[in-house]
């Protein structure tokens, strides 16, 4: 550990936060239908789309309206993604002659996409086409983080609101966040990552031979222009099975740097975004605090782990400063802890390093943060409905130590909304210590793993953690091709995604209905350092009291052990 | 509203969506990149005295001859396959990864004379195809590069201070050497007379 790690975390964060502030103020400009001064070129782009669509953007949907719209459009999704996978080989562009994708994996990979998971059990470089990369996932990319942030606004309008049913319409939303946010930052971005030296080309692959005369095949795709929204849209899944470890999708410390602003700096947006909407900047900012806070502590965390020395460094009397095993000279440990912690904090997935390699904390701090629900900052839009409920769940428990009923941002908390909020924080552990559970007891889903002891353990908790926290990231030593994995981590992912968030939408409902109320003497402020304390106190306790015992079945003994085999220097 | 009407904008959207997000725009920034910056669109190929494309920059290939430096060891495929990017996801009291290192690390003494073998020498990156060692791992192995090419080891050690990339504003990311550049530049420097005949 130096001052220029320290230095980085903290830059890093720093950066994003003063990145999101203003796009946060241009995104609930796009929530509400305001002017942007994209308006002369996008305009008639957005009323095509709705004329296509055969909607009235203007009309607005009831919770359980929107919900089906959502509902809808991932379905539609699914059957289009799920086809071009199946049979990219009768598609154009695979000049890399692939088979279609056999159906368990086509499937996995389809629902990973359509819930901005992104969790990948096939080599991209082996199975991928062209077509495949650019028409299939790369579009979802930026759909499945439109439906995210979608379902944010409506949550926003939830709080504006004063006895109204209406939460906007799911499909003027998702156009507009497409057309005015994603789409002209990732093109900027996307040349921007080309000029820094990420490739983008049709080529497919150029065959070279090197100095010593060995012949090197060398995979290319149009890798920038889906690697800005990649990570923009909390997506994480890579053109390539290294995925941003890879040297072409982020070649150097500087692409780095705004791939890990890129994943954080929308999710952070949609909070400010909310505080505008929701007449809450004050209550916005204190969710960014808790954020911040938990996210730097992570990212230090993960720092700390990586710069212990190495049981295997250690045996082999090499230098033992750093970690190095998955790792790249480029990034070294503050690169990668500072990538780690913004990865699964926000529902990312995409890797700069083999999370398999990590230290056993180092590893066990990013199942951790997915563990707690992705909503540091969490997925695009996913992020904050879900700190949003877990604010819910605080002036709950601070409601049932002083005995009044909670409110909160004007709005009245009662015994729905709470029973809706459990019941979709209940969701996650019930999929990843369920499915856990499960497999550690088939001998034939064991066989997929590729660590022994507690290591192991922890490569299946992590699977299903990934997939249900919808985040994307694996200790890829796992072989989860095969049609068990695909099709359990498939359930978990859908699980994680729309069984969390139709009771949040439901709430959503639930709220608008109600009477925007004014803070009286007796309202808890949610704005204070008071607050901040009490979230973190209830994100930290809900989500220790659920992973604690199974973590400590895996890294935690890990760890113990690691300090066994290096104890003697 | 009935859930019916929600079928029409449900499949045009997404095949609408498709073609502007999943064929336009990959399409269109294809068209500027490739016309603005044709190498680095193309991957940063480098090309050898003959025309020949000898590997790309941002992608590590095999060096085992003692006259050139080396890459870091790779888990891609059967090592350094382009078409199989990977780590080893060995976790870190996998038995194979300190048996593994103290392996490498032992022939690294033997070839280099090294008393301090910087750790990613011995390592796999999480690609499997990573361009850079660090500026230790370069020094360590310029004696050996010096001794097969008959040249004074502090010229060589010059060589790798001019190619040593500093971290960017002092401390985001590291210093580090690209390897292919730096062999590139070497055999330009120093030909070995035998370089091409194995």
């Amino acid at each position: 550990m130096d001052w220029r790690g320290w230095a980085e975390i903290a830059f890093t964060i720093g950066l994003s936060l003063a990145i999101a502030w203003p796009l946060g103020l241009y995104l609930a400009q796009v929530w509400t239908g305001g002017r942007t001064w994209l308006d002369p070129v996008l305009k008639p782009v957005e009323r095509v789309s709705y004329f296509a669509f055969g909607i009235d953007p203007k009309k607005g949907q009831s919770w359980f309206g929107y919900t089906v719209a959502m509902l809808a459009f991932s379905a539609a999704s699914f059957v289009v993604l799920y086809l071009i996978l199946r049979f990219q080989d009768l598609l154009p562009l695979n000049p890399q002659k692939f088979a279609g994708m056999s159906p368990d994996l086509a499937f996995n990979t389809a629902v990973s996409f359509v819930t901005n998971t992104n969790w990948q059990s096939y080599t991209p470089e082996q199975a991928a086409s062209t077509f495949s990369q650019m028409a299939g996932l790369t579009s979802h990319n930026f759909l499945s983080a439109a439906a995210g942030i979608a379902m944010a606004a409506a949550v926003a309008r939830a709080f504006a609101a004063n006895r109204a049913t209406d939460l906007g319409n799911f499909w003027a939303d998702l156009t507009r966040i497409s057309l005015y946010v994603l789409l002209p930052i990732s093109i900027v971005g996307a040349l921007v990552l080309v000029w820094l030296g990420v490739p983008q080309t049709l080529l497919g692959h150029v065959d070279a031979t090197g100095l010593e005369g060995a012949k090197q095949a060398i995979p290319l795709y149009p890798t920038a222009s889906q690697e800005i929204i990649k990570q923009l849209g909390t997506n994480g899944g890579g053109i390539f099975n290294a995925n941003s470890a890879h040297p072409f999708e982020n070649p150097n410390a500087i692409t780095n740097l705004i791939e890990m602003i890129a994943m954080n700096a929308l999710s952070l947006a949609c909070v400010f975004a909310f505080g505008k909407v929701a007449f809450a900047g004050k209550d916005a900012r204190a969710l960014i605090a808790v954020m911040t806070i938990l996210v730097a502590a992570a990212a230090s965390t993960v720092y700390a782990a990586e710069t212990q020395t190495p049981p295997a460094q250690h045996a082999a009397h090499v230098a033992t400063g750093v970690n190095m095993e998955g790792k790249e000279v480029r990034f070294g440990a503050a690169s990668t802890a500072t990538w780690v912690a913004f990865t699964t904090g926000a529902s990312d997935g995409g890797v700069n390093a083999t999370h398999d390699s990590l230290m056993p904390l180092g590893g066990g701090m990013a199942m951790f943060m997915i563990q707690l629900g992705e909503i540091l900052p969490g997925g695009v839009g996913s992020g904050l409905y879900g700190m949003v409920v877990m604010a819910l769940l605080a002036v709950f428990v601070a409601g049932l130590m002083v005995g009044r009923t909670p409110e909160y941002l004007g709005k009245k908390v009662e015994a729905r909304e709470i029973r809706f909020a459990m019941l979709a924080v209940l969701i996650l552990p019930l999929a990843i210590l369920g499915f856990s559970a499960v497999a550690v007891v088939l001998p034939d889903a064991l066989k997929a793993l590729a660590n022994p002891g507690p290591h192991g353990l922890s490569e299946v908790l992590y699977a299903y953690s990934s997939a249900a926290g919808n985040n994307g990231s694996a200790f890829a030593g796992l072989s989860a091709n095969v049609p068990y994995w695909n099709s359990t981590l498939g359930i978990a992912m859908l699980l994680g995604r729309f069984a969390y968030v139709v009771p949040v939408l439901a709430i959503a409902g639930s709220l608008a209905a109600k009477p925007k109320l004014e803070p009286s003497a007796g309202t808890l402020p949610t704005h204070g350092p008071l607050f901040v304390g009490l979230l973190i106190g209830v994100i930290l306790i809900l989500g220790g009291l659920q992973y604690f015992p199974a973590l400590a079945l895996g890294p935690i003994v890990e760890h113990f052990q690691v300090l066994h085999a290096v104890g003697g220097r | 509203m009935s859930m019916l009407s929600q079928i029409r904008p449900a499949i045009v959207s997404t095949l609408w969506f498709t073609a502007l997000l999943g064929v336009l725009y990959p399409l269109g920034v294809t068209a500027v990149a490739e016309n603005t910056m044709p190498n680095r669109a193309a991957g940063s190929m480098i090309k050898g005295p003959a025309g020949q494309v000898v590997g790309s920059a941002l992608i590590a290939q095999s060096f085992a001859r003692p006259e050139y430096f080396h890459s870091r060891p790779s888990a891609a495929g059967k090592g350094y396959d382009a078409t199989s990017s990977g780590g080893s996801n060995l976790g870190p009291l996998h038995p194979d990864l300190a048996k593994r290192e103290a392996g490498d690390a032992d022939a690294i003494r033997k070839s280099d004379g090294a008393t301090v073998v910087p750790a990613d020498a011995v390592t796999t990156s999480g690609s499997g195809l990573d361009p850079d060692i660090s500026p230790a791992n370069a020094r360590m192995q310029a004696n050996r590069v010096a001794l097969a090419r008959g040249v004074d080891p502090a010229v060589v050690r010059t060589l790798v201070d001019r190619a040593t990339e500093q971290a960017f504003l002092g401390f985001i990311g590291q210093p580090r050497v690209n390897v292919l550049k730096l062999n590139m530049a070497l055999d330009a420097e120093f030909p070995v007379r035998h370089a091409q005949t194995p």
